[in-house]
């Protein structure tokens, strides 16, 4: 059909405020590009500085010649695999390091920064999607109750002294559990779909909580308290390669249907009914981008405890960064909730002699900064 | 066989399955026309403009666009059809106009796109046509009632669809508003969509409207055009209260619809 446009322009009331500034060159937000590029930057930066950092000393630059380095045997040796061919690559580097440097670097550092940056990541972009599909800034990504979920299968496992594998599992599994409930329940009513869900997340959360408390009464206090009590602050000194490379899959896949949708998330962000008169399926639409959330969260917990804040004040500063558009605003939720996470987590285990749980550290960092957000935001909620 | 754009036949709907909103209903509406429902609060004005975008299915009838039943359209499909431009509310985001009006370009797009310079243009474009294209970079919460219409209006010219439809467009704005509002909707009428819209303003439809219905007690009262429907015996019926209608010579050369007011 013809597009439907009005000729002869009206000469309106509303053209007395008309100004020739409307020739600018209808750019958002400029730089909002070259904004998530330097996101970027920040990330590979927190990443090298992590990566150097810690108890045993390593110089900036031969970490970044044994992360390359290794990355590079990791492609030869699968090209090898596929070709059955061992081929002295060129690229091979000699190791000029010390075997202890390589596995301080390699296998200890490298697999808990991959793990805290998809963390973070994951729990931003999900607090970010909750809160637009929600239509509220202010939730975050555990309002469906998937981390109090997550603390009673974890509890849970600790009481029956499960190992950590178990533990993440039985946190995932039970994180995932409780958001099923919290949409069974939501189905009961039928009006005002979003609002329901929301209220019967609390009432989830509030139970299992319950639940996590009851485990905590009956856990013996010298050997399983602690080990509850440790999780629930949360904690990536446990995320090796081995146990969450189960989990990795799981969260790129979600993040990426995310990313995938997220110009459609501003179109939801509308309201049920505005985004279904513009062709959204809601009710396949909605569902498919709160799960992927929600499968963020439980991964992001199972590796790493419970983690506040990062989901509820990420999305707010990307946005104040790049604007409220979900297109920039989910990259920028990303790469921002990666390097937040690393830098906090690296200061955890480099701070003190002993690790300070990390959920400690993002509470006390989150609470005043949301603070601060809220003061300069006041304006934009209103 | 020439089927009417959008017809209505023996509509009724209820929210829990008891207490019928509307039943019985049936019209229909063709390119070019303005369909406009009159009516007292809560009569189900809004719930039918709902139906006929299948917000809400019908518990009884049918409502076909282009001949076609509207469940058998897709939401996308439907999109394309029909646009709606409910009563004007502020997000939570501060999504910019342009932004805002590229939202119309959603059922054009594939699910996992974003808009493209192409659909950017149409907004620009929809932009121009109601005169705001100055505000595009404005935030959408911090306009006011009267822009935020239009910007609505603009979302739904890029959309592109055939039919429109409007709920209460002229409620929540000025006197200068609500006439711009009627002259759009006489210009987008001549363009060729078919536009049914919901009002609580009877003196309106002579200004706009080629057909008028009156909704009371769960049916139209009377429909027809402007002229023969909106009588003082009509308005008085559906609102209870007195209304005068007159003829203006002069400049105004229209008849006018005004309540009586007696102490």
């Amino acid at each position: 059909m013809k597009r439907v446009g009005i000729a002869g322009q009206e000469n309106s009331h509303h053209s007395s405020d008309f100004t020739l500034s409307s020739k600018a060159k209808y750019r958002f937000y400029p730089g909002k590009v070259s904004i998530n590029f330097i996101l970027f930057l920040l990330l590979i930066g927190v990443l090298i500085t992590s990566l150097f950092m810690g108890r045993y000393p390593v110089d900036p630059v031969t970490v970044v010649i044994i992360v390359v380095s290794g990355i590079l045997e990791r492609i030869g040796d699968m090209i090898a695999n596929i070709t059955g061919v061992k081929i002295a690559f060129f690229w091979s580097i000699p190791h000029t390091w010390s075997v202890i440097v390589n596995t301080v670097v390699w296998d200890v550092r490298l697999p808990r920064a991959v793990a805290v940056v998809l963390a973070g990541s994951g729990l931003a972009v999900s607090g970010a999607t909750y809160q637009g599909v929600f239509r509220n800034p202010l939730v975050s990504e555990s309002i469906l109750g998937v981390s109090a979920g997550a603390g009673v299968g974890a509890a849970l496992a600790i009481l029956m002294d499960q190992g950590t594998g178990v533990i993440q599992l039985s946190a995932f599994v039970f994180g995932l559990l409780a958001v099923s409930i919290t949409f069974a329940i939501s189905r009961v009513y039928r009006s005002n779909p979003t609002l329901v869900l929301v209220l019967a997340g609390i009432i989830v959360g509030g139970l299992f909580s319950a639940v996590i408390s009851l485990l905590k009464f009956v856990a013996d206090p010298y050997s399983k308290l602690p080990d509850i009590v440790f999780w629930l602050m949360g904690s990536f000194a446990k995320a090796s390669t081995a146990n969450f490379i189960l989990i990795i899959p799981v969260i790129l896949i979600a993040m990426l249907v995310i990313v995938l949708l997220r110009w459609h998330l501003n179109v939801i962000s509308m309201g049920d009914e505005e985004a279904r008169s513009l062709g959204i399926d809601t009710k396949l639409f909605r569902p498919v981008v709160i799960v992927c959330s929600t499968l963020l969260t439980a991964a992001a917990v199972c590796i790493g405890g419970v983690i506040g804040w990062v989901g509820l004040i990420i999305p707010h500063i990307s946005r104040m960064l790049v604007g409220p558009d979900h297109k920039d605003m989910i990259i920028a939720s990303i790469l921002l909730g990666g390097s937040y996470l690393l830098a906090v987590d690296t200061l955890c285990r480099t701070l003190t002699s002993v690790e300070i749980p990390i959920s400690i550290v993002t509470s006390i960092l989150g609470a005043p900064m949301f603070l601060y957000l809220l003061y300069k935001a006041k304006k934009a909620w209103s | 066989m020439m089927c009417a754009r959008l017809e209505v036949k023996n509509a009724t709907f209820s929210y829990d399955g008891k207490r019928n909103i509307f039943e019985d209903i049936s019209f229909s509406v063709d390119s070019g026309d303005v369909f406009c429902i009159l009516g007292p609060n809560g009569t189900g004005k809004s719930t039918l403009l709902r139906c006929l975008c299948n917000l809400y299915p019908l518990n009884a009838g049918n409502i076909l666009i282009d001949g076609l039943d509207i469940s058998s359209y897709s939401p996308k499909k439907l999109a394309k059809k029909i646009g709606f431009i409910p009563q004007i509310h502020t997000p939570t985001f501060p999504y910019s106009v342009l932004q805002v009006v590229m939202m119309g370009r959603t059922p054009h797009l594939n699910t996992f796109a974003s808009p493209s310079n192409r659909d950017r243009e149409i907004a620009l474009e929809a932009l121009r046509t109601v005169n705001i294209e100055h505000i595009w970079d404005k935030p959408y919460t911090e306009l006011s009632g009267g822009q935020m219409q239009l910007v609505l209006m603009a979302r739904v010219l890029a959309q592109e669809p055939e039919i429109l439809l409007l709920d209460e467009p002229t409620s929540h704005l000025d006197v200068g508003n609500q006439i711009y509002t009627i002259k759009m909707i006489r210009k987008l009428s001549q363009k060729g969509l078919a536009l049914v819209m919901t009002s609580h303003f009877p003196d309106h439809t002579f200004l706009s409207s080629s057909k008028v219905g009156i909704m009371k007690d769960r049916k139209f009262l009377a429909m027809g055009p402007a002229e023969v429907v909106v009588t003082e015996e009509n308005l008085q019926d559906a609102y209870g209260v007195p209304i005068k209608i007159v003829h203006i010579d002069g400049e105004i050369k229209r008849k006018i619809a005004v309540p009586v007011v007696k102490d």
